[in-house]
């Protein structure tokens, strides 16, 4: 079966009957992966199903039991990176392998032998701007990586592949750690790379994404190929999902309809400075109350990460924070902890669980002090290993034993477990970050419906995401951040795409334009709707501009061009790169404001 | 007091620390902390003095003393980086093993007299007022080659491609791993070439600065004050010049406060009173470790820290890959 458009092409990349087996996983079983040059091919699959495997296999890192590889239909093998390289192929890997403290051009010369003594780093600026131009990628070569938003020094890995001469690009989950503005350009980027003649292979568990992006899939189940190369047209989420996960999915949450009950959080008046001693949070009035999802929508770096620090008692702030009638600011966590919080942080593995600890040492972080783990000064391993084994069922953690250290177990499983010792201490209040943020399907269903149950028991919620579908989906009010402001609260009749997207680029609910207010609630559950909120930008800038007195809104039509819009031919854009981009430039400037302009200090 | 023999002096003393302390910087920006470097350098202060005063040639005393210290650093990084032990505590012991084989090869040597480094001054430079006879009048040879050493380095590591390897392995060794750097090799290259610093510095104490052996006495703590230094100047070889010469210039300043018996026009207190010499001569020490937290701090705002991998052994596959 072959999806060739045109027949006589060689692929750029014939991966044939990989097989590789680790230590007791049969990680890659047979697997064929072709790829045409122009084309994104989407690798599709949950957490552990042999997609990085595959792809560190053709990037020389592990060597396949059998099987062989042609690159342009010669056969190939590698024996460590540098051959890949050497072949054309370059991986931009999902930890950003770069230099923090060295300049963008400093980090793309690192192992390359052209200068051969002294760096002549204005000459290398300029090529590599140039390279950049080339392919739509705005990047300043002098600026330093520590100083660049995420999304910008994705870019750097990217430039360092094709400063390398690639033409076979991997990119691994690229989307995961990028804002939705970024996640947006980045597809631009590598679309505009695909019409070049770049093959590029896209490994992602975000079905929406993955119909936006690819023309090609291949889809991976514990090691086999569950669909290979297909075209991406013949498929539903619903079946992808099934695909990847070999059983269907619900996208429907079960969500019962309930009133809220008694208040059992209030902030009132909170402030607080971010780690730069900026304002990140400015006088905020929030209440919540049982049996209720507060979702907190917003752009990253709008005072999110502050809001749940100062709650949980990890950051100090002014004002007062009422759990349950007791005023839980800058009181230690143990304090909040006592009086029914639980928190899942964003950051797993730094903050959520301690990775070198077992299982049961995590599981009972909480609860040592109480009976039965505690036995007055020692603890009883047999009861903590007892409650380990339980919580483990219920949540369903798949690992060996409850012995395995965390940083054994994949990042729905370990998320599962930090919800496992954070949910069964029976909470009043939880405090969830991004709780599926880099999760697969599976989890993320998983992961969803819990915090569901915990509403029906009647717990308050406070949902902080960056997932708009996800807010929409759980949430029964949705509270919208900018620069530290809350700007408004929805309830989830209201619920508006287009409203909380104005309201995350700063417009107050009161300045909202009249056909925005007027439009249809939306449906729960499609990203497309995101493109229609840009649509209402366009006309609201005109509106704006009527009234200067109104507050300034800084989507421009540039950014407002459909990400998907597979009929703007990307030779076009190229020809004129730079009007582009310094609008987008200014767009993002202004969307993650004083984050984006801190690298400009220096 | 003569400000001008002080400075002269400082500089002179100074050559030692700075010696010491670049090598010290380019081990470290490799990703590997040496604390062994009072060892290395007793080492070679003591193969320095003895093999210019066996063979009469003093430059072969400083060829000695440099694969000296150079090999005593591969144990250290032999053990650190093949076998991934913790580096402190091998560069504490190394300090011990580099004392104990100097003071067992150094048997005898106390009280003789070998050739030393020879002095010049520089033609047009040394007239110039103040800074010529301080700086560029009648110095051995070592404290222009210092002088050298600074610039050169700053260029080798911030302006050169193997300079950029060496940054990159320190603080992104799994970064440099996926570019096809050899991280072990790199490493080893800069932990012997430290040692190697270390040995040279030894040898300008024995050979040339204070000509001879006084077992422990010859190098008394300054290795230790090397690396200080090296945090102090934030891994910068400038940064390094300016703290060795100052401590040296400190050092030689409350030796001569203790001199006269008049001071501004009162009597010298530390003269005539021996306890308040303890003090004065703790000042130095305390002066560079408020200068390192000082230092520390700026450096910490202005993101130029230590090396981001300083002290963490690699093995690929840990992370990321």
């Amino acid at each position: 079966m072959t999806f060739t458009e045109t027949p006589n092409a060689v692929p750029a990349v014939e991966m044939q009957d990989i097989t590789l087996r680790f230590p007791g996983v049969l990680a890659n079983d047979h697997v064929n992966f072709t790829m045409y040059p122009g084309e994104i091919h989407a690798l599709l699959g949950e957490n552990g199903a042999g997609k990085s495997t595959l792809m560190n296999v053709l990037t020389g890192l592990y060597k396949p039991q059998s099987g062989e590889i042609r690159i342009h239909g010669k056969k190939v093998s590698f024996n460590s990176p540098k051959d890949a390289i050497a072949n054309g192929i370059g991986m931009v890997h999902q930890h950003f392998m770069l230099v923090e403290n060295q300049t963008v051009t400093e980090n793309i010369l690192i192992g390359l032998d052209t200068p051969r003594f002294a760096l002549n780093l204005k000459k290398y600026d300029q090529e590599i701007s140039h390279l950049a131009d080339q392919f739509g990628i705005h990047i300043d070569p002098t600026a330093r990586i520590w100083q660049l938003s995420v999304g910008e020094q994705q870019r750097v890995e990217i430039l360092k592949i094709l400063y390398r001469g690639a033409d076979i690009l991997i990119m691994d989950e690229p989307t995961a750690v990028l804002a939705p503005q970024e996640a947006d350009e980045l597809i631009e980027t590598l679309k505009g790379m695909a019409a070049q003649g770049k093959a590029i292979a896209f490994i992602s568990h975000k079905l929406t994404e993955v119909k936006q992006v690819a023309d090609k899939l291949t889809v991976l189940r514990r090691g086999r190929v569950t669909a290979e190369r297909k075209d991406l047209e013949n498929f539903t989420r619903e079946s992808l999902a099934s695909l990847m996960v070999g059983r269907e999915v619900i996208f429907n949450l079960h969500k019962c309809e309930q009133t809220a009950g008694r208040e059992v959080l209030r902030l009132e008046d909170v402030s607080a400075v971010n780690n730069k001693n900026l304002p990140a949070l400015r006088n905020v009035d929030l209440a919540l109350h049982e049996g209720e999802i507060l979702g907190i929508a917003g752009v990253a770096g709008n005072g999110q990460s502050e809001l749940v620090e100062v709650i949980t008692g990890l950051r100090e702030c002014t004002g007062n924070i009422w759990l349950e009638g007791k005023n839980i600011a800058n009181k230690p966590p143990a304090f909040s902890i006592s009086h029914g919080l639980a928190h899942i942080p964003e950051d797993r593995i730094g903050v959520g669980s301690a990775p070198n600890l077992s299982l049961t040492s995590n599981i009972i972080m909480k609860r040592y002090d109480q009976a039965p783990v505690s036995q007055k000064w020692q603890l009883n391993y047999v009861a903590a290993d007892a409650l380990a084994n339980g919580l483990k069922d219920e949540y369903d953690i798949q690992a060996p034993n409850v012995q395995t250290q965390a940083r054994k177990l994949s990042g729905g499983n370990l998320q599962k477990l930090i919800l496992a010792r954070e949910l069964s201490s029976a909470p009043r209040l939880v405090v969830a970050m991004q709780p599926t943020r880099g999760l697969d399907v599976g989890a993320i269903e998983n992961v969803q419906q819990l915090l569901l149950n915990q509403r029906a028991q009647g717990c308050a919620i406070l949902l902080v995401s960056e997932d708009l579908d996800e807010l929409l989906s759980l949430s029964d009010r949705i509270a919208v951040m900018y620069e530290g402001h809350v700007v408004g609260t929805i309830c989830s009749g209201d619920f508006d795409i287009t409203k909380i997207g104005l309201m995350m680029t700063g417009t107050l609910p009161q300045d909202l334009p009249p056909e925005a207010e007027a439009s249809k609630p939306v449906a729960v559950g499609s990203i497309s709707e995101f493109d229609e909120v840009l649509d209402h930008v366009k006309d609201f800038e005109r509106i704006d501009e009527a009234s200067p007195a109104g507050q300034p809104v800084i989507l421009s039509e540039e950014a407002a061009e459909e990400p998907c819009g597979d009929d703007t031919s990307p030779s076009e854009q190229l020809e004129d790169p730079d009007a582009g981009l310094t609008e987008k430039e200014r767009v993002l400037r202004k969307v993650l404001g004083k984050k984006y302009q801190k690298g400009d200090e220096e | 007091m003569n400000w001008i023999e002080i400075f002269r002096s400082g500089i002179s003393t100074g050559t030692v620390l700075l010696i010491a302390s670049i090598g010290e910087i380019l081990t470290e920006r490799s990703g590997i902390q040496n604390l062994g470097v009072e060892g290395m350098m007793l080492l070679g202060a003591m193969a320095g003095f003895k093999v210019a005063y066996q063979t009469g040639n003093v430059w072969l005393g400083l060829l000695a003393a440099i694969a000296a210290g150079g090999l005593l650093s591969l144990a250290h990084a032999l053990v650190t980086i093949h076998f991934q032990a913790d580096q402190t505590v091998s560069g504490l012991s190394l300090t011990f093993l580099g004392t104990g084989l100097a003071l067992v090869l150094g048997e005898g040597l106390t009280g003789l007299t070998a050739p030393v480094i020879p002095s010049a001054s520089i033609p047009l430079l040394s007239k110039i007022p103040y800074l010529g006879p301080v700086a560029f009048a009648n110095h051995n040879l070592l404290v222009y080659f210092g002088y050298l050493l600074v610039p050169l380095t700053w260029y080798y590591i911030n302006r050169t491609r193997p300079g950029l390897h060496l940054r990159a392995v320190g603080e992104n060794p799994a970064a440099a791993d996926t570019l096809g750097v050899n991280i072990y090799r790199t490493r080893y290259i800069y932990t012997f070439l430290g040692g190697c610093f270390a040995g040279l510095a030894g040898a300008a104490i024995s050979v040339a600065i204070a000509p001879g052996w006084y077992s422990n006495l010859t190098v008394n703590g300054q290795g230790f004050i090397a690396v200080a230094l090296v945090i102090f100047a934030s891994w910068n070889p400038w940064r390094a010049a300016l703290g060795g010469y100052l401590f040296g210039v400190l050092r030689r300043f409350t030796l001569d406060l203790q001199g006269p018996r008049m001071l501004l026009g009162l009597a010298n207190p530390f003269f005539f009173n021996t306890n308040l010499v303890f003090f004065l001569q703790m000042a130095p020490y305390i002066l560079t470790i408020i200068a390192l937290i000082w230092g520390s701090s700026a450096a910490r705002k202005k993101r130029i820290g230590s090396p981001a991998a300083l002290g963490v052994p690699y093995q690929r596959g840990e992370r990321g890959l």
